[in-house]
């Protein structure tokens, strides 16, 4: 018997997986993206960061259409987000996504949280989907609560879990929306350190963080969002050490000074 | 207390009726009404305005009248239920029973359209976007993970609801169903001496019934109750 192989998830590294162009879209009459030009290639892991308020959240939620956009287009692996629907509902299962409050699914166990998307969008068998649930939750170092609800683990095991779920839809790209935002801080090293582990294996990521430590251990390029617009994108040994616009240079004084 | 007595067989033949009407309008009127609070909060603009046109022209109405439409009605536009003839041992069901039964269920699922849109309300927004972002197309969403949060919460005003159906199960004593209601009444005729026992004795039993209906909804309450 010979085991299907393995996608490899770095396969095509450097193609662009993720592209925004021209994106703009408006609350009422606040221009919350304004003309974002993005290109994430396969392999990249990119750090989104920003002050509250200035778009980051909406642009990667606007990448699973969580949000539309107004004008300007995105596409997955060169193909532009489906309309609400059927297709759409494929590409959504394409694309892993974190949320900043775990948003597990409260009347099922571990264990269904994960299989929940391979089962009944991926179609595989339930000692299929169960077996990789194991795996996965062993991965993130919660294997041996599959069978508890969410509320009766810590938020940071909820995090994980979620992680989990999200990767046993095998994405093409995960998107994290400000994944320790919510937790206490002895809870966030644990979640990033998945996160770390992840990158590092190939994973094409989009992070929208506050954690600086994360960004410049895990991204392969920042981008500085402000006011809805992409401010600043590089490096972030760069962007940290010489950031070029005022906005992020008053941006990382106040959060780096204490 | 001879006479409730002495008609034992007959109450209780009138009480299985009420209970099956009950039952087949409590369970028909839980899927009709879970459909139309699915499309009440679904994606498609004509089936959420049908589904709150329906709402609001059925629950406004009486029963009696909405069962009178289909028992009088119904049959002049072609809706007979001529169809329905089953017979178990001494219960009969008949077209004047089905039309009966889909008034019940007509009326009774828009109140359980509202009960459990109150109960998708309190499912908060991130169990959708989670279940959307695996890629669960709006079926899967709803069936997967929102009605079963939703039946939680929802779970006081639609035993309400359930409860208020048996109770209505009355209503088609008056409109050819030998139920509880149409025997209680025959009684009272025949025996109108003994009318105090008599009415007693149905009140006690729907009492009964009520309560036991009422502890089924708080036992399921416990054991849904989200962890």
């Amino acid at each position: 018997m010979s085991a299907a192989p393995e996608e490899d998830i770095s396969a095509g590294r450097g193609e662009p997986l993720v592209v925004l162009e021209g994106v703009n879209k408006w609350f009422g009459d606040l221009h919350v993206l304004q003309d974002i030009n993005v290109t994430v290639n396969r392999g990249e892991v990119v750090v989104v960061i920003g002050p509250s308020g200035s778009g980051k959240s909406t642009l990667c939620r606007a990448i699973n259409r969580l949000e539309t956009i107004d004008r300007g287009a995105i596409t997955l692996d060169g193909k532009p987000l489906p309309q609400e629907g059927k297709e759409l509902a494929n590409l959504r299962a394409e694309v892993g996504m974190v949320f900043q409050s775990f948003n597990l699914f409260a009347h099922k166990t571990i264990r269904e949280n994960v299989t929940l998307g391979p089962i009944k969008v991926r179609k595989m068998s339930k000692a299929k989907a169960d077996a990789k649930a194991a795996e996965l939750l062993d991965r993130v170092g919660i294997g041996h609560q599959a069978d508890k609800y969410p509320a009766q683990l810590s938020g940071g095991q909820q995090q994980r879990v979620a992680i989990a779920r999200a990767l046993a839809m095998e994405p093409k790209v995960m998107l994290f929306d400000e994944p320790t935002s919510a937790l206490d801080p002895e809870m966030i090293k644990e979640v990033l350190d998945v996160m770390v582990d992840l990158a590092e294996q190939g994973m094409t990521m989009i992070v929208v963080t506050h954690e600086m430590g994360f960004a410049r251990t895990a991204a392969d390029r920042v981008l500085f969002m402000a006011d809805g617009a992409v401010v600043e994108e590089n490096t972030p040994e760069e962007f940290f050490t010489n950031p070029q616009s005022e906005r992020a240079k008053d941006f990382l004084g106040k959060i780096l000074k204490h | 207390m001879n006479v409730v007595l002495d008609n034992a067989g007959d109450i209780a033949l009138a009480f299985i009726y009420t209970l099956s009407l009950f039952v087949v309008a409590g369970v028909l009127s839980l899927i009709f009404g879970a459909l139309l609070a699915a499309a009440r909060v679904g994606p498609v603009a004509v089936l959420r305005k049908a589904a709150a046109v329906y709402v609001m022209l059925i629950r406004n109405t009486p029963l009696l009248i909405v069962i009178i439409f289909f028992r009088f009605a119904g049959p002049k536009i072609g809706l007979t239920f001529g169809f329905v003839d089953i017979r178990v041992a001494d219960i009969r069901l008949n077209n004047l029973y089905a039309a009966c039964a889909v008034g019940l269920i007509v009326y009774t699922s828009s109140f359980v359209c509202e009960a459990l849109r109150s109960g998708i309300n309190a499912v908060p927004l991130g169990q959708a976007e989670a279940a959307r972002a695996i890629g669960l197309p709006f079926g899967g969403v709803m069936s997967q993970v929102i009605m079963p949060q939703a039946m939680r919460h929802a779970l006081p005003p639609l035993a309400s609801v359930q409860i208020a159906l048996l109770k209505n199960t009355t209503v088609c004593g008056a409109l050819g169903v030998f139920e509880a209601f149409a025997r209680m009444r025959g009684l009272t005729n025949d025996f109108a001496s003994a009318r105090t026992e008599i009415f007693l004795a149905f009140a006690l039993i729907f009492v009964v019934l009520v309560e036991v209906l009422s502890f089924v909804a708080y036992r399921l309450e416990r054991r849904w109750r989200i962890a």
